[in-house]
């Protein structure tokens, strides 16, 4: 994945630092709590809500068991269309393809459709190395963007911003990328949602290369599909010349008639509408329409591996709709950037140290960034159990024995002795509330439980005592 | 009917009120409790945390304790949801792994006997009236793995509603989860202790004298926060307060 987030602390101490900033909580509550609320009325609409998630958990496990013949269907059919098809073992690989391709225009910037996965493998930053400006058109992807700063959600990047925030991000640097915020512009969003399409739509009617992700990818036709709701991928994916899409290779469905079920759920899981407003699909090329070279590099980047492992390679099924950020209380509370992804919340938390190994300290941390309530679960639209892959992924950090790991496997160790014992067990509780006067009140090692909380006071007697003394 | 206790090893060793009261209760309904000291724990620490392998001599040890037994109660949604759940995920793996046969066996045997307190009473005894009296206002919060793992439903809120001068107020937000998690609560302490305080916060506004939970450790984590701010609300857990009667009131 991207360079941006190596070094990331943690995610208890980048956690910690965004549960202490009042406004960053105040913004995420309000967001999370809106949208999840307006989620839970679209998707109780549906009678069939419980078969249509049925469903589209069985299409894409099928997909994914058979994913390398669909891969082969969609290049044959993508090659049949006009297109071209790259594949691409990891981030390096695809950056340089998609740098090459735009090169080989002759072209100095590229217009973008908001892509996960050209976020994933730093594209942008990629682009900009080789001399190549990307532009971002979706508006919050805009606000990260113009703001220096990273997203925050998979699908509402600039959820961490107010409106006045936005403003201030507009005003200062709209006019060093291009055309600038028009003069006394306020935080009403409709003056920001105009300034942002005057600024665009130079970029738009300017750009000669689009580069997009795509939602899914249809083996039978080679058709890809983008959802969206602000128009602003319909310009990317139409009035380019040359169209470069890079998507993950686990977005292989099989026929359009599998579209039925995702069309239903996507829109209802992230964006809480019956229908989004613009589902673009293209197939290739076709003369006189749209773009005349169509590229579509395809990426492995950890997948592969990923599907390799028997729990955690339902992650793969993840059609990135979100849902799981919005009703998740750790995400409500540490952000987005906490989770140094650009996958955060639950599904980020299962996702990123599977495409990118434990082997880093956030990636290790992640398994653990969560109370595991299962209200990922219960909301995920392909029935990903996010709690049984966290749990299944601690049990790789801890047998790594990573940083803090090797402490804690000799104390479950020793736990797991006394409970074996039941005599041993009973002497340590005896032990333990015989001198329950004389603990201090700040017993040593508890100091993650006190900063926030009192201990419990011990009992008299544990209950086995008390049992034994009924003389039961 | 042979009817064994789980207590838990949070009830035993910090909250023995708890599993006295869970006999009370069950005694006075007439339910005859036998408490196996053999048992010790479920294991659900040492497995939420990843240490999977460690668990297999407990759940070993639980199918022998609990063997002969036709129901095995517990006033613990999250200990009943890791029997439930997650025993026969540790024998899966165990086999996988070439090791353990006779876990698949174990956790087979004792799934559909482990009941979560409010289930057994409701399923089992086919009660919801049980004969309690607490005259206090009581706000009720469904613990996640109750509410989520085990689909406990309306069922506590029923019992709760049945007690005698009982006043059930509503918790806002009551399905978000409390922030406790297990080591979760240790492994991320900032974030644990903001959504816990945001769940006292919410439970203050009802206005009730007590939070109510059948969970003891999500109760330790809200009772940890109310204690240390001074709130005028007391964590009681669902057995207390089913235990409780006009003869013999909660202290």
């Amino acid at each position: 994945m991207s360079g941006t987030f190596v070094g990331m602390p943690a995610f208890p101490e980048a956690a910690r630092e965004a549960v202490g900033n009042s406004t960053l909580r105040a913004n995420l509550r309000h967001a999370t709590h809106t949208i999840r609320d307006k989620r839970a009325r679209a998707v109780a609409e549906l009678a069939d809500w419980q078969q249509l998630r049925e469903a589209g958990k069985q299409i894409k496990n099928h997909t994914l068991r058979h994913l390398d013949r669909y891969l082969v269907q969609l290049e044959e059919s993508v090659v049949r269309a006009g297109g071209t098809v790259h594949w691409a073992a990891d981030a390096d690989e695809a950056n340089r393809i998609v740098a090459d391709l735009v090169k080989a225009t002759g072209e100095r910037e590229v217009v973008k459709v908001k892509s996960m996965a050209t976020q994933e493998i730093g594209l942008n930053e990629a682009l900009v190395a080789e001399g190549i400006s990307a532009y971002e058109t979706d508006l919050a992807e805009l606000i990260v963007q113009l703001g220096h700063d990273r997203p925050s959600h998979i699908l509402v990047p600039a959820i961490h911003r107010n409106r006045g925030e936005i403003r201030d991000i507009f005003r200062e640097e709209m006019g060093s990328w291009g055309r600038p915020a028009p003069d006394g512009l306020t935080d009403s969003p409709a003056e920001l949602a105009e300034a942002a399409r005057l600024h665009l739509r130079e970029k738009f009617l300017r750009a000669k290369v689009g580069v997009s992700g795509a939602n899914f990818m249809v083996a039978e036709t080679g058709t890809l599909v983008v959802f969206e709701s602000e128009g602003n991928g319909r310009m990317c994916l139409t009035l380019p010349e040359t169209l470069i899409s890079v998507v993950g290779i686990e977005k292989v469905i099989p026929t359009w008639r599998d579209l039925e079920v995702f069309l239903q759920t996507l829109p209802r899981s992230s964006t809480a509408e019956r229908m989004n407003p613009y589902t673009s699909m293209w197939t290739g090329t076709t003369d006189g329409d749209g773009p005349s070279v169509f590229h579509l590099v395809l990426l492995d980047n950890g997948r592969t591996d990923t599907l390799a492992d028997e729990v955690g390679r339902q992650a793969l099924r993840c059609i990135r709709c979100s849902a799981c950020l919005n009703v998740c209380p750790v995400y409500e509370r540490a952000g987005g950037h906490a989770y140094g992804s650009v996958y955060p919340g639950p599904i980020g938390a299962i996702l990123s140290p599977q495409l990118r190994g434990t082997a880093s300290e956030i990636d290790a941390s992640l398994p653990y960034a969560s109370s595991l309530c299962g209200a990922c679960y219960e909301v995920c639209p392909v029935a990903i159990d996010i709690p049984e892959v966290l749990v299944h992924l601690r049990e790789r950090v801890a047998d790594r024995g990573g940083k803090g790991h090797r402490l804690e496997k000799a104390a479950m160790k020793a736990a797991s002795w006394a409970m074996d014992r039941p005599a041993v067990l009973a002497a340590a509780e005896r032990a333990a509330t015989r001198t329950r006067r004389l603990h201090p009140k700040k017993v040593p090692g508890t100091g993650a439980w006190t900063a926030g909380r009192e201990l419990p006071e011990l009992p008299e007697k544990s209950f086995r005592d008390w049992w034994k003394g009924e003389g039961r | 009917m042979r009817v064994a206790l789980f207590v838990t090893c949070v009830n035993d060793a910090v909250y023995p009120a708890t599993a006295v009261a869970t006999v009370t209760l069950l005694e006075r309904l007439g339910v005859e409790v036998d408490f196996p000291p053999g048992q010790t724990c479920c294991g659900q620490a040492q497995f939420n945390t990843g240490y999977r392998r460690e668990t297999e001599p407990l759940v070993r040890r639980m199918g022998a304790v609990f063997e002969g037994y036709d129901h095995v109660v517990t006033p613990s949604g999250s200990c009943a949801a890791m029997v439930r759940e997650n025993y026969p995920r540790i024998a899966r793996k165990a086999a996988a792994e070439g090791r353990g046969t006779e876990l698949g066996g174990i956790a087979g045997s004792l799934v559909p006997r482990v009941y979560e307190l409010s289930e057994f009473l409701v399923d089992v005894l086919g009660v919801t009236d049980v004969g309690a009296y607490f005259p206090h206002t009581v706000t009720y919060h469904p613990s996640c793995h109750g509410l989520r793992t085990l689909g406990l439903g309306e069922r506590p809120r029923r019992l709760l509603e049945a007690v005698k001068g009982l006043e059930l107020r509503e918790l806002p937000g009551a399905e978000e989860c409390c922030g406790f998690g297990g080591t979760f609560a240790l492994k991320n302490p900032a974030v644990s202790a903001a959504m816990g305080t945001d769940k006292a916060d919410s439970a203050l506004t009802t206005g009730a004298e007590v939070l109510c939970g059948a969970d003891s450790s999500c109760l330790m984590h809200l009772g940890g926060i109310l204690r240390r701010r001074g709130d005028p609300l007391r964590p009681l857990h669902l057995a207390e307060i089913l235990a409780s009667t006009e003869a013999e009131p909660h202290p």
